[in-house]
């Protein structure tokens, strides 16, 4: 792959090792988890993007508490990518299980802070060492042993502004941020940083790498994919949220609880929410479904084991027709999997969630921004389609902190799809729950509590008729499974569709994306661009799909699926959906080993099959 | 007790609704269920208490006595959900509207066996829900295997014995926080009735098991949950003489014979007491009672444990006063400024 290296301007190669590099490199942090390493990580992805510079952080972390080692890699990048990039130029290695390996894996010309003891300077000679006496700097600082720990990675942040060039200034406005302006917090934290920019300017050179400001980053906000989903809910007017903690998926409804509880107590300090613990992921399905059959729009969150969990309630959703707004933040599976890695293996086992004839909608947000509005739109979809409904979120989104657009603040009212009301009944003297009579598939319902005698309906996920009452004719069966099927063609014209992102004149060559890949595959076009590869590059935001990715698919010679699980997942669900003549068209390029996907491995899979 | 009408067409409630607004659609189950038998005394309860049909859910799992809700106030909605899980439908409308009174059907599979894990946390959580288990030891629909309430040493028609202890759902119930616990007879119509109308005045977990002989699967000789083994074995613990909040308390006790109990909405129920020393308010008491009943191989009804002070799930939830389900959309989206406002923290 040397080749496409050099093309791809990938990192330094060694021939070049001492040119000079601003704004183009990645950092990474190398830590045992628990050592409160995060809140340095942040301050210093903080401290670039107020530096006007495009910036992106990626936490990879084991599924432990404390001890085990975690990386963070932060990415300046002055193209604006944001995706993971394979190989770091500068490596602070604190941590002495992994700093030979972690030493080991650095391309030449690279860069590493390490603590003194360990030493690591005899290790390689064709990279740069800078040693620091982090017990010595941070003694000073640190008023109590217990906080010497943590403040050792403030003074990492501090050597880093030196070598790297950062603005201190800017590096005091981050840590400010970060403390929530706590004064006693932040000025011990500034102490330690100060302590570490001093002791470099005394005694170390900077780097051929540095951070150079520019103003990339006006009407820009860092956030990760959970809070932003966490936003979308609260804006989406949600108001039952049962769940059960799973690692990804958790800190999306504590965000939400945060905020509900900040934005949602009416002028008597009364909840116009409620949360609710459930004793798992079944009773939090269940609890989902009993909220929105009474009129509430409800949610949950969850990943892969609890999807899993849900697939008997969530047939009962499909066939009894109760809204339902489920987040998968999805990780590495099967099984327990890697609870701490990122991946899109939910695709199949949640479109045909729960045994006999089921289906369910899908949205797949590809970013923080999308979480939010996707977060609101769920509600909608769920609600006017009488249906539960997934959004696809995964780790890599949902906790890694991201640049991101600031969000726009809806227009369009909350849809509440179709509820009769007392005066409608009145009206209409009574109704039938699950007859077509808009010709979309899609029935009218009533609440439980409306005032009528013709109001009640019963849900049941057994056999019925189109008044909701228990049947077991053929004709009955059938006249049900159809309509729900003509509800999912006017699903297709209502979920987002796919989205144009890249098209290059004459590109023979077509790519389908969604989700976290998106970032990758920004890069990877451009890559492509440069060895010759023309691409056009088509982002599904949903499932089922529209009538675009059939024409996209047709109007290319070949068209990669670049998704990241093993079996070719959302491959599968377009070969059900097209016509089968054109399935010999597609093409896989799968990435499924726990880490975000880079725009490398994308651009190699392709440039390779191209060639054959 | 007021007594049930004769003519139920002549008759009004206080509401002004007769009988059969209260009515649901035909029973499906064999003739002679005890489960129909609680249909009836449901439909009797509601209407004795002058509910609004409109005002109820009815929520259930499944099996026969799942199937029950289609049977009585088909002016209420219904969620007939999954094998098991009554409790997840019921926590979550009750949350999304907690103006309305639920009641769930469950049976001694649903319940004790499948379901045991969302019993224990609903009776934990003390939702307002009238929880009856139509109990009788016995799964109906798939024909007659034993269920966990089955009786250690209890024979199926088939000759099998059940030997495994059955599991007591009011001693976990009261165990787990539930706050109404009782059992009764399918064919005690007294007892069942004033339980009943005592549960619908009730805030809080009420769980009801009412065994209920399976005429089919489950009624014959060697049978502990059959209609001659419950009449020979049955040990009422109190007569029990439910009276409405709205009907005036004229009724005077004798001192010494029995104790008054005030529910939340003003009711009052007067146990007789049958043993001197039971008081429904007192737990160990109550559990003691139910281990030694099992001991002596009697079925011991009546009102067992009864707190009407606890809060219930949604007073704990510090709710608006509008049901969460019907507000609008000013209420639930908040202005452009927060928002501005959060985005700002991002910065």
């Amino acid at each position: 792959m040397a080749s496409i290296d050099v093309a791809l301007n990938q990192g330094t190669d060694s021939r070049e090792h001492r040119e000079l590099v601003t704004n183009n490199f990645s950092i990474q942090v190398a830590t045992v988890n628990g050592s409160g390493s995060q809140s340095a990580n942040s301050v210093l992805l903080r401290t670039i993007f107020l530096m006007g510079v495009p910036v992106s952080g990626k936490n990879l972390f084991p599924s432990n508490i404390a001890g085990l080692p975690t990386w963070f890699t932060i990415r300046v990048s002055k193209d604006g990518y944001a995706a993971r990039k394979r190989d770091s130029e500068i490596l602070v290695a604190m941590n002495p299980e992994t700093s030979t390996e972690d030493v080991g894996k650095l391309k030449p010309g690279s860069v590493v802070v390490f603590d003194e003891p360990m030493k690591l300077d005899t290790l390689r000679n064709d990279v740069e060492f800078y040693a620091v006496p982090f017990d010595k700097l941070v003694a000073p600082v640190a008023p109590e042993a217990k906080l010497k720990k943590l403040l050792r990675n403030m003074v990492y942040v501090g050597v880093l502004a030196h070598l790297l060039k950062l603005e201190m200034a800017e590096l005091e406005v981050a840590i400010s941020k970060q403390f929530s302006g706590k004064k006693r917090a932040t000025e011990i934290n500034v102490a330690a940083a100060r302590a570490g920019y001093e002791y470099a300017v005394a005694n170390l050179q900077s780097t051929r790498f540095s951070v150079e400001r520019m103003n990339e980053n006006a009407n820009k906000i860092i956030i990760d994919g959970n809070s932003a989903g966490a936003l979308g809910a609260l804006f989406g007017g949600v108001t039952v949220v049962p769940w059960y903690p799973i690692t990804p998926s958790s800190s999306l409804v504590e965000s939400l609880m945060d905020y509900l509880k900040e934005y949602r107590l009416d002028t008597d300090g009364k909840a116009t929410f409620a949360v609710v613990q459930a004793e798992d992921e079944l009773a939090a399905i269940g609890m989902v479904l009993g909220a929105s059959w009474a009129g509430a729009r409800a949610m949950t969150a969850t990943s892969g084991p609890g999807i899993s969990l849900m697939a008997e309630f969530t047939g009962l959703g499909y066939y009894a027709e109760i809204p339902a707004v489920v987040w998968d933040v999805q990780r590495v599976g099967p099984s327990t999997g890697l609870p701490t890695r990122t991946a899109q293996g939910d695709l199949l086992s949640t479109a045909f969630l729960s045994h006999g004839d089921t289906k369910h909608p899908m949205l797949l947000p590809c970013s923080a921004a999308e979480c939010f509005e996707f977060g609101m739109k769920a509600f909608d979809l769920a609600e006017r389609l009488q249906t539960p409904l997934f959004v696809m979120s995964d780790l890599d989104i949902g906790m890694n902190n991201w640049v991101s657009e600031t969000f726009e603040y809806p227009e369009a009212p909350l849809d509440r799809g179709k509820v009769l009301s007392k005066e409608d009944l009145d009206r209409l003297g009574s109704f039938a729950r699950y007859k077509d009579v808009d010709g979309d598939g899609i029935g009218w319902r009533t609440l439980p509590g409306t005032e009528h005698p013709n109001a009640a309906w019963f849900a049941r996920g057994s056999g019925h008729n189109e008044k909701a009452q228990y049947s077991e004719r053929p004709e009955d069966y059938v006249n049900n499974l159809d309509r729900l099927n003509h509800k999912w063609e006017t699903a297709r014209t209502m979920v987002p569709a796919p989205v144009l992102e890249r098209t290059a004149k004459g590109a023979k060559v077509g790519i389908i994306a969604f989700g976290s890949s998106h970032w990758a595959l920004l890069e990877s076009v451009d890559q492509m661009q440069k060895l010759g590869i023309a691409t056009d590059y088509l982002r599904l935001r949903a499932y089922p799909f529209n009538a675009a990715v059939q024409e996209f698919i047709v109007a290319h010679e070949t068209v990669y699926v670049v998704e990241q699980n093993r079996d070719a997942q959302m491959l599968q669900l377009i070969k059900m959906d097209i016509d089968a003549k054109y399935v010999v068209k597609l093409r896989s390029i799968l990435h499924y080993d726990g880490h975000p996907l880079e725009a490398q491995f994308v651009t190699e899979g392709i440039a390779n099959q191209e060639a054959k | 007790m007021a007594t049930i009408p004769s003519s139920p067409a002549a008759k009004q409630n206080r509401i002004g609704l007769s009988v059969i607004d209260y009515r649901g659609s035909k029973s499906t189950l064999c003739a002679g269920c005890g489960h129909n038998a609680i249909s009836e005394r449901i439909i009797d309860a509601f209407y004795d208490m002058g509910i609004e049909p409109e005002h109820v859910a009815k929520v259930s799992g499944i099996g026969c006595s799942s199937k029950t809700p289609a049977y009585f106030l088909s002016r209420a909605h219904s969620f007939n959900s999954v094998h098991g899980r009554m409790p997840a439908i019921a926590t979550g409308a009750a949350v999304a509207n907690h103006k309305m009174l639920y009641i769930g059907v469950s049976g001694d599979g649903d319940t004790a066996s499948i379901g045991m894990g969302q019993f224990a946390h609903l009776m934990r959580r003390n939702l307002p829900l009238i929880y009856i288990i139509e109990d009788n030891g016995v799964y109906g629909l798939t024909k007659g295997q034993f269920s966990a309430t089955a009786d250690l040493g209890s024979r199926l028609k088939s000759g099998v014995v059940n030997e495994l202890p059955a599991i007591d759902t009011c001693a976990l119930a009261i165990e787990l926080g539930a706050t109404f616990v009782a059992r009764s007879f399918s064919g005690d119509k007294k007892q069942l009735a004033s339980l009943l109308k005592a549960a619908i005045a009730h805030n809080g977990t009420v769980l009801l098991d009412v065994i209920s002989p399976c005429v089919t699967f489950n009624d014959h000789e060697g049978s502990t949950k059959s209609y001659k083994f419950m009449k020979d074995h049955e040990e009422p613990l109190q007569d029990i003489n439910f009276v409405p909040a709205f009907e005036e308390i004229d009724v005077e006790y004798e001192e010494g014979t029995g104790i008054d109990i005030t529910l939340h909405d003003g009711s009052r129920m007067h146990l007789t007491k049958l043993e001197e020393d039971f008081n429904p308010t007192n737990r160990i008491e109550a559990l003691k009672r139910l281990a030694e009943a099992r001991e002596n191989d009697e079925v011991l009804t009546g009102l067992f444990y009864l707190n009407a002070a606890q809060p219930s799930f949604t007073d704990r939830l510090n709710l608006v006063d509008r049901p969460l389900g019907t507000l609008p959309q000013d209420v639930l989206r908040p202005s452009k400024s927060v928002l501005d406002k959060i985005m700002d923290e991002f910065r």
